[in-house]
């Protein structure tokens, strides 16, 4: 019953989505059609039903009813209540469910909320939007129908993999998709504003808070994702430049660039068409992103579900919204009119380079993931890793970094950099002081030693721009800028102590015997079978002392899993202030059950931690951000109904 | 160091973007080339061996019988074969769960001065419905051969 | 992506957009492979390799080369309790049966008890199942996948492969390769 109530809501839906954009277009081709009146309150309802349809497949999924296909495939009657609902989402049709629900939801609100652009813009807006849920509605219903149901009704559920079994992957997908969601609202505003010509500053104001919610929940989704791999691959890389995390990666990236050209255009109405194509560069991005990882056209380490049906379909709304944008661009960016001019030394300058340089690090990203399949063209068969990944973005990183800890300094329009001399020289002794010591600590190791100099002289620069101010009257999008610019110093800073001073050692020990990895000394003292709710496992106890201080114990596991079979290494962490102590239990090395050596590969990590620090801090510097923006857009909406309200009593 | 001329403004905007996208483009091109790490089955590799210390990918499978642990407990070396060549390998780590005699596998390295592959990393056939892409063509005939030797 | 602010050049505003294009081209090609996916087994047409395997159930006996040659065409089906699109194809497995087909099955990787629940519960049309707990069959007849069925004729040689559950449509398609093989 539930589920196909949650089918005919999302039938229902996908008609209003055709009907917002049918009367959008109605609208716009003629001014004052009466259809105009019908595409904010359609938008609102069709989010709702949306919302009806998720609501009805998580209520399926709660209950486990197993005569819906998509339970069956995914879900079990032992898992946790958690995992069953996020089974919910933890699919592919799920996940586009879960894609238009916040779609439409995003279409309410702004139908509702927003009153700074022009009507007309805001229409165009809203049939952008409603094209976009369109192809998604098509998708779901024709492609991939969440609530179909499966005859005979099985007996039990297949989806217990172990490995799906995560907070982490639960929520990790979600916060991503929710990032490309917000992308493809700030891509409705931009196809919106060249519809209807009207790029300027409230344009950028109005698309703004959707980039920064977009962005603040890639940046998390990223760093959950590169934590996840870190804890549950048992490999001890936190970031192995694989399709699937690439495929998370540039849409940030985009995103970013976006977020720093947006306060160009919001501030100074300069950078017009160049906005709005990172606009349509930033969701198509998450489209490209969604299409490898469904499509499975690259080898991925990561598991994941891959049908190469759904990637057609993926690939044609691909093309569709991306080719459509473009060529539209192509016809309309020309009549967008030359923005604001601005000196050499300013802050549109500096955010500029901020822009190529991000531009620059996607490029190379992208052609890196893409290379393998451009070979396989020709019949070569590569693979491409982290020897051209790190130095190639390295080379773009390092001078954004070095613009990033001025730029936030320069006034807009015209700025001289004699003014600046002290905060250059503090930040550049503070610099050149790491630089010496990363060289002594860490000789040889180019990249480290580069981060290890940066990171600092980034740390110290971005607190610069609330000097001299009373930090009680710092407003907040400021404060979330430094924040989040302190945040990248921070993680900068992990990422180069990890490559800097991580030791790593692979033993084989028997029972009792002790090995010493970095300032650690690890003491193998027995190895126990022990059984969980759907695996067996052997578990190691480890008595690590640091620095010959009091030991702690560790518990590094070796899972077989039944249903299906399966095995994992479930890595330990032993987390100090300083670092990380990262153990994995391996196979018997030799010897019969009573004797023998046990293979266990144990890492020090200093500071590597403040990895994900950082993401997480880079992502609360946009909260802040978008808190301050938002509290100020609303004071501004609640005082115009105020004036409005007035004149229209005085006009009585 | 001020105002640039106005009317060029634009301009030089797009020509700074150009040159440093075509420098992204050109050094990424240059940096595939060398970087990217190639895959190789047995018989390519004894047919046309790459230089030493070459990042690069060997797939195949495990010879039955060659599996055998170093003194340190530690390293692993075992044969590569595609029945129509065998390269030693040697890895020094912990094997994944699904590494067994006369099943496929996927060693990153490099190959030794003395021609043997040390492998830094190793994948193992994931499940019932996943071979490396590599393995796809081999799966069939050399596969077949290759199992039929461990029978 | 694409040059700031190029108004000056109309044409470099379509720069974007070929970009884009080559792009898709690229992803249509990698599409277009990828439908190769599902590897056809070289077997087709050759003899099956020899093998002997377990019985994976008391109640069937296991399965060797031998069993397959004995004059009459069978159906070879790859499956294992833990795959849903196994318990999907049961129904027609059961058909087939009842049609006086012979069905040999190999269960891979699978426990005993959930092989004697997965029977239970969809009915077992199999005249032996063998247990390959390690794949090794699976790999020796080019099955990539779970369930495959193979029509075996009746001197051990492959004659088809059919990849993925066989739904009630496949029916007709495997009665005719069991009537094509028996001649």
């Amino acid at each position: 019953m539930i589920a196909e109530f949650g089918l005919a809501a999302l039938w229902l839906a996908a008609a209003l989505a055709l009907l917002q954009f049918g009367s959008g277009v109605a609208a716009l081709r003629k001014g004052d059609s009466p259809l105009a009146a019908l595409v904010r309150p359609v938008a609102v309802v069709q989010g709702a039903l949306a919302l009806l349809a998720f609501a009805a497949l998580l209520l399926v999924f709660a209950e486990t009813d197993l005569s819906v296909k998509l339970v069956a495939l995914n879900s079990h009657s032992a898992k946790p209540m958690m995992y069953k609902i996020a089974g919910a989402w933890g699919n592919h049709e799920g996940s586009m469910l879960l894609w238009v629900t916040v779609m439409g939801l995003a279409g309410s609100f702004v139908a509702v909320v927003e009153r700074r652009l022009p009507e007309p813009t805001m229409i165009a807006t809203l049939l952008g939007q409603a094209f976009v849920s369109l192809g998604f509605y098509v998708f779901l219903l024709f492609a991939s129908n969440p609530f179909e149901r499966l005859n005979p009704v099985p007996p039990e559920g297949q989806g217990l993999n172990p490995l799906l079994q995560d907070p982490g992957l639960a929520f990790h997908p979600p916060t991503l998709y929710l990032g490309y969601v917000g992308l493809s609202i700030a891509f409705s505003f931009a196809v919106g504003a060249l519809l209807t010509r009207q790029v300027g500053p409230a344009f950028a104001r109005a698309m703004r808070p959707w980039v920064l919610g977009a962005w603040i929940f890639l940046t998390l989704g990223i760093t959950a994702g590169s934590y996840w791999a870190y804890y549950e691959l048992g490999w001890g890389g936190w970031w192995f430049w694989d399709p699937v995390e690439n495929a998370s990666l540039m849409p940030w990236l985009a995103a970013t660039a976006l977020l720093h050209s947006c306060s160009v255009l919001a501030a100074r109405n300069a950078l017009r068409a160049w906005t709005v194509m990172l606009g349509v560069v930033a969701f198509s991005m998450s489209m490209v992103g969604t299409f490898l990882v469904r499509s499975g056209i690259l080898t991925s380490v990561h598991a994941f579900a891959v049908d190469p049906k759904r990637g057609t379909f993926i690939l044609a709304l691909l093309a569709i919204y991306i080719g459509g944008a473009l060529a539209l661009f192509a016809f309309r960016a020309a009549t967008v009119t030359e923005g604001e001019r601005f000196a050499v030394t300013s802050r549109e300058s500096a955010l500029v380079f901020n822009n190529v340089m991000l531009s620059g690090i996607l490029g190379i990203v992208l052609m890196g993931t893409l290379y393998p399949l451009v070979t396989e063209a020709f019949g070569e068969r590569v693979s491409v890793g982290p020897p051209y990944f790190n130095p190639m973005s390295a080379v773009f990183v390092v001078p954004m970094l070095i613009v990033l800890a001025v730029g936030p300094l320069l006034r807009w329009r015209r700025d001289s950099l004699s003014r600046l001399r002290m905060p250059m020289v503090v930040a550049g002794v503070v610099g050149l002081a790491a630089l010496g010591l990363a060289i002594v600590l860490a000789p040889g190791k180019v990249l480290p030693i580069i981060g290890l100099a940066l990171a600092p002289a980034v740390a110290v620069a971005s607190l610069l721009p609330l000097r001299g101010r009373k930090l009680a009257q710092v407003k907040l999008p400021l404060w979330g800028m430094v924040i989040a610019h302190f945040g990248i110093a921070v993680a900068l800073l992990g990422m180069a102590a990890e490559g800097a001073f991580t030791t790593e050692r692979l033993v084989a020990l028997r029972v009792g015997e002790t090995t010493p990895v970095g300032p650690w000394q690890i003491r193998l003292a027995r190895i126990e079978p022990v059984a969980g709710p759907n695996w067996t496992a052997l578990e190691a106890t480890l008595e690590a002392s640091y620095a010959g201080g009091k030991p702690i114990l560790t518990h590094p596991q070796a899972r077989m899993f039944w249903a299906p079979v399966q095995n994992t290494a479930e890595s330990a962490l032993l987390t100090r202030w300083n670092g990380q102590l990262y153990t994995v239990l391996g196979d018997k090395a030799d010897g019969d059950a009573n004797g023998g050596r046990w293979q266990l590969r144990l890492w020090w990590k200093p500071l590597v931690t403040l990895i994900w620090l950082g993401g997480a801090l880079i992502a609360l510097g946009g909260l802040l951000a978008l808190v301050g923006r938002v509290a100020s857009d609303l004071r501004r909406l609640v005082a115009s109904d105020k004036i409005a309200f007035r004149r229209v009593r005085q006009g009585r | 160091m001020s105002a640039i001329k106005a009317k060029h403004q634009r301009l030089i905007l797009a020509l700074i973007a150009l040159v440093a996208i075509l420098a992204a483009g050109a050094l990424a091109a240059w940096a595939l080339r060398s970087q990217a790490s190639y895959f190789y089955l047995p018989a390519d590799l004894a047919a046309n061996p790459p230089e030493a210390g070459r990042a690069i990918r060997l797939g195949g499978m495990v010879e039955a019988g060659s599996v055998a642990k170093a003194p340190d407990g530690v390293t692993v070396r075992f044969v590569v074969g595609d029945g129509k060549a065998r390269v030693p390998v040697s890895f020094k780590g912990i094997v994944p769960d699904l590494f067994k005699e006369g099943s496929g596998v996927v060693a990153e390295g490099r190959l030794d001065s003395e021609g043997r592959f040390v492998a830094d990393n190793l994948l193992a056939k994931h499940d019932e419905k996943y071979v490396p892409r590599e393995m796809k063509d081999m799966t069939a005939d050399q596969a077949r051969a290759a199992v039929r030797n461990t029978q | 992506m694409s040059a700031p602010e190029t108004r000056s050049r109309p044409w470099a505003l379509w720069v974007p957009l070929v970009v884009f294009g080559a792009f898709v081209a690229l992803f249509v090609w990698g599409l277009a492979r990828t439908k190769d996916d599902t590897v056809r087994s070289r077997l087709v047409g050759q003899a099956l390799p020899a093998f002997d395997l377990p019985a994976a159930i008391a109640e069937r006996p296991g399965l060797k080369t031998a069993d397959l040659k004995d004059g009459k065409p069978r159906l070879l089906n790859v499956f294992a309790s833990w795959c849903i699109p196994c318990a999907a194809e049961a129904p027609q497995l059961q058909k087939l049966a009842a049609a006086g087909v012979s069905i040999d099955g190999v269960a891979i990787r699978d426990r005993r008890e959930d092989l004697g629940v997965f029977l239970a519960r969809y009915g077992n049309p199999y005249a032996r199942i063998a247990a390959d707990d390690l794949g090794k069959l699976q790999i020796a007849i080019g099955s990539s996948g779970v369930p495959e069925t193979y029509v075996i004729d009746g001197r051990g040689v492959i004659r088809y492969q059919h990849i993925g559950d066989i739904t009630p449509d496949d029916v007709a398609l495997i009665l005719g390769k069991l009537k094509e093989a028996a001649q």
